[in-house]
């Protein structure tokens, strides 16, 4: 519980004038849920995108697995045992629920393109065996109805399952979860806590998120990362978190009254 | 209506989901198989340009339905392999060889057009493999000692250790050979990881990446493959058709083959046949319609532009999917009667929403 | 002195095809979708100049404007009859759509019986004049290209600039649903981005018609404008002129200084460079996904 899985240092990244993400230092470690707070437009989801290396950064280090990850192009992330959702959702629309989980299969692939094109009964092995993984999955959560379903026709609720069920099928170390229950009911949210829990305790995969249902947060993670205007502003249990000052001050502003309203509630 | 309960993997992962299909596909390829003593010479022949077509649909197809990757300039691929093939077995190698080395040809083409088509999208990469079209059949007419330039280039018949397919059956068979592995080459791709990928990547590049996908490998693969068919298709076209000029692999001619696979209905094998068909078919239908219409109509030179363009259009409004979509639409309709509902093939409206960063 | 008259002559050529380019990047900023038939929409308007100067009659200027206005009447209706019912599919779709409006403008015109397949000259009043110019002997035909291009250009810029069209259209073209649930009649603005780009290209059409003749086969002079457009940058006004002149100048100096078949490959080498070297263009934007 104590091994550092990935390692964040003064990360910095600048998009045109603007300083997106500034001097930002966190670690992960290993079997751990970490969620990462902050009002809109603090940096969260670019410091996702700085892992999977869609960005580059201007300053700082990222290290996974004691190994530096910023050079790395981002096909390889996956490979690395690093895998993630997106905010905005990017399934591929025009095909089945199966078939964007069995895309998630891709880094176990074995089989090289000539075994493809004949088909070999290497190929075909290889596929019995991404199908059963992919079996499990769908298992875990749930999806068995929507196997052959396309995902363009499916509801919002559905498709945050898929995106997760797609982001496991990798195998993954490291789950980088944007937003998990954004556009969720109370009952999806629900069971996207138990699932998180799930993940971490059955499957012994670390989970990195971002989150704004504070309820959700306190329940299944295991410490916080408070960020504000691109800068960590706290770190600690949530509880720790919620309570300090400069945390309810981003969320809330400096005015007097507010923060004493907000320390009240919280005891 | 067919319930398929499967019971294990190997049900999914097989070509034939469920008995009819052997049934009807073993019929068409019977049917196929006996056309040559069915049909007069004329209407072989347009069969087995439908098969060369349909052989250079597959691998547009490929590029353009299922990688997301339009290539507007694909007759530079099909000139390529006919002019290799023309080349090759004129100086007197074996069919098969020659074949191969013009495939492989083509493929290298492909990958030089994939390089700068990496890294652009959309426009751009239309606007690329327009460009390389273009220039492709620029070579073709200045590169005089090989291709016989703007004089054209005559081409043998199949040779092949000892037996020539120089009648009309013996080419037919030769194309349909090759059309029925090309098929099963594709759709083996389409079930396997490859071919995955190549859907990931027309659909979100982004995740796709995430998802571990090489995107630089796997577009250069398609376009090498894609290339690779249409050099076969050209290589077929060149002994069909017995001579080579550069203008038969011009801009309208890579506009034919995109027309071909839009028509047919993106993002299925079945639709590169149907379109091959279409394709073939409608100059004879014109031709068919002429002698009904008034002369003013009938007898004009910008008929066959006209009729063209206006089927599009309406494919596009009315029919997206294409042919092959329509044809699922019947046989749902079939096999759901009489609980078939209008809005069933509905595609939701995806708003411009600008993909531009400034 | 040989040199200078090629640049010229590459210019007016370049203007041309920064017209038609005009006319592309006008109807992607609008709506973010490529027509191919901007060519076609060329050869209609100086077909229709040649009606309105002969058969019709009309004095030299009614009848450029009654062209330009006819056009830009039939972009409206195109866009609002064709275009507007495939809103919401997926842009390749558009793009065919356009080939295929293309195909059967091209048709059509080549159908009327006697003027289709013929070659045409419009009668312009300054047919064949030449300036001489200290030494250089300019073609009054290609001084006219240009400053009608450089006023257009002007004009457009200040649309943009100055009027709430413009911005409007700015609007529209970054997110469909949002301006229109801003209130932002988009429709209606596609439909005028459609229109003026077709008044664009019949100004094109009418500009070229001097130079190479009046004929159903014009529109193909189109293909060539897409590089200037990729040149420029698809997405910039300015760069659609831009790139347009590079490959109106590059085309003229490969067809004197490089051996045969080069000046037709010109334009398309140069784009090829340009999308290695600089991908988006010479004023493009960058295109990225924001997840």
């Amino acid at each position: 519980m104590n091994e550092v899985l990935l390692c964040a240092r003064n990360l910095g990244v600048r998009f045109g004038g603007v300083l997106a993400v500034n001097d930002v230092s966190f670690d992960v470690r290993r079997g751990e849920v970490l969620t990462l707070i902050g009002p809109n437009g603090a940096g969260k989801t670019t410091v996702f995108n700085l892992i999977s290396r869609i960005y580059n950064p201007s300053a700082g280090t990222i290290e996974f697995e004691g190994k530096p990850l910023t050079r790395q192009p981002p096909h390889r992330v996956a490979a690395l045992g690093i895998a993630r959702t997106f905010q905005n959702i990017e399934l591929f629309e025009h095909a089945s629920v199966l078939h964007n989980l069995l895309v998630g299969r891709h880094v176990h692939r074995r089989t090289s393109l000539f075994q493809d094109l004949l088909f070999t009964r290497a190929t075909r092995r290889a596929e019995v065996q991404a199908r059963e993984q992919v079996e499990r999955v769908i298992d875990l959560l749930d999806l068995q109805h929507h196997r052959e379903a396309t995902v363009a026709g499916l509801s919002y609720g559905v498709r945050k399952v898929v995106e997760l069920a797609r982001a496991l099928c990798t195998e993954p170390k490291l789950l980088l979860l944007d937003e998990p229950s954004s556009g969720l009911n109370v009952e999806e949210t629900e069971d996207m806590a138990f699932w998180i829990q799930d993940i971490r305790e059955e499957l012994g995969v670390t989970v990195l998120m971002v989150e704004h249902d504070m309820k959700l947060v306190s329940r299944v993670s295991d410490r916080v990362v408070a960020m504000n205007q691109g800068e960590v502003v706290a770190v600690g249990t949530p509880a720790q978190v919620q309570r300090d000052a400069r945390v309810v001050e981003a969320y809330l502003g400096a005015g007097e009254q507010a923060a004493e309203a907000r320390r009240e509630a919280v005891q | 209506m067919r319930f398929l309960f499967k019971t294990d993997y190997g049900q999914d992962i097989r070509l034939a989901k469920h008995g009819g299909y052997l049934l009807w596909y073993g019929l068409l390829v019977a049917l196929l198989a006996v056309a040559p003593l069915l049909l007069p010479e004329y209407l072989l022949a347009q069969l087995t340009f439908i098969l060369i077509y349909g052989i250079v649909g597959l691998g547009l197809m490929l590029l353009a339905g299922f990688t997301g990757l339009f290539s507007i300039g694909h007759a530079a691929f099909f000139g390529v392999g006919a002019y290799a093939q023309a080349v090759l077995t004129g100086m007197a190698w074996p069919f098969p060889l020659a074949l191969l080395v013009g495939a492989v040809l083509s493929a290298a083409v492909g990958v030089v057009v994939a390089l700068p088509a990496l890294r652009v999208k959309g426009i751009y990469l239309g606007i690329a493999t327009l460009s390389f079209g273009f220039i492709v059949q620029e070579v073709f007419a200045r590169w005089e000692s090989v291709t016989g330039g703007n004089v054209g280039k005559t081409v043998g018949a199949v040779r092949m250790f000892g037996w020539t397919a120089d009648t009309a059956p013996s080419f037919y068979f030769v194309c349909l050979a090759l059309a029925i592995l090309a098929t099963l080459a594709c759709a083996n791709l389409l079930r396997s990881p490859t071919g995955r990928a190549f859907v990931a990547i027309r659909d979100s590049e982004i995740s796709a990446q995430s998802m571990g996908i090489h995107l630089a490998r796997y577009k250069t693969l398609s376009f090498a493959i894609s290339a690779a068919l249409a050099g076969i298709g050209g290589a077929l076209y060149a002994h069909q058709i017995r001579f080579l000029s550069p203008d038969q692999f011009d801009i309208i001619q890579s506009i034919d083959l995109l027309l071909m696979v839009v028509i047919g209905g993106l993002g299925s094998l079945h639709g590169a046949f149907l379109g091959a068909t279409f394709l073939i078919g409608l100059p004879q239908a014109i031709s068919a319609v002429k002698d009904v219409l008034p002369e003013a109509v009938g007898q004009a030179p910008g008929l066959k532009a006209v009729v063209y363009g206006a089927v599009l259009i309406a494919f596009v409004l009315f029919e997206p999917l294409g042919l092959y979509g329509r044809w699922v639409k019947v046989r749902t309709y079939l096999q759901l009667f009489p609980f078939y509902r209008r809005g069933m093939f509905r595609r939701q409206k995806a708003f411009q929403k600008s993909e531009r960063l400034r | 002195m040989q040199f200078l008259q090629l640049v010229i002559s590459g210019v007016a050529q370049g203007c041309i095809y920064g017209l038609i380019a005009l006319g592309f990047v006008l109807i992607y900023k609008a709506t973010e979708t490529v027509s191919f038939a901007q060519g076609e929409l060329m050869m209609l308007g100086a077909f229709f100049g040649l009606a309105a100067m002969g058969s019709m009659g009309f004095p030299f200027w009614v009848a450029v404007l009654s062209a330009i206005a006819a056009m830009a009447v039939f972009g409206l209706l195109l866009e609002m009859v064709v275009i507007r019912p495939i809103l919401g599919q997926p842009a390749f779709s558009i793009v065919m759509l356009t080939i295929g409006i293309g195909y059967v403008a091209r048709g059509l015109v080549t159908m009327l019986p006697g003027i289709g397949t013929e070659t045409h000259t419009l009668p312009v009043p300054y047919k064949d004049q030449t300036w001489n110019v200290a030494g250089l002997v300019l073609n009054v035909e290609q001084m006219v290209v240009i400053v009608s291009t450089a006023v257009l250009c002007a004009l457009l810029y200040a649309v943009f600039r100055y009027t709430r069209v413009g911005i409007a259209m700015q609007a529209a073209s970054q997110n469909q649903l949002a301006a229109w649930y801003m209130g932002i009649p988009v429709k209606r603005l596609n439909t005028l981005a459609w229109g003026l780009a077709s008044a664009v290209a019949a100004v094109a059409g009418l500009l070229l018609a001097p130079i190479t003749f009046v004929h159903a086969n014009m529109g193909f002079i189109g293909l060539k404008a897409f590089p200037a457009a990729v040149v420029g940058g698809f997405g910039s006004l300015p760069g659609a002129i831009a790139g347009g002149l590079v490959i109106g100048v590059a085309e003229s100096l490969s067809g004197f200084y490089l051996p045969e078949g080069f000046k037709d490959t010109a334009p398309y080498i140069v784009v090829l460079v340009m999308l290695v070297v600089l991908p988006n263009g010479l004023f493009g934007e960058t295109l990225r996904k924001k997840v």
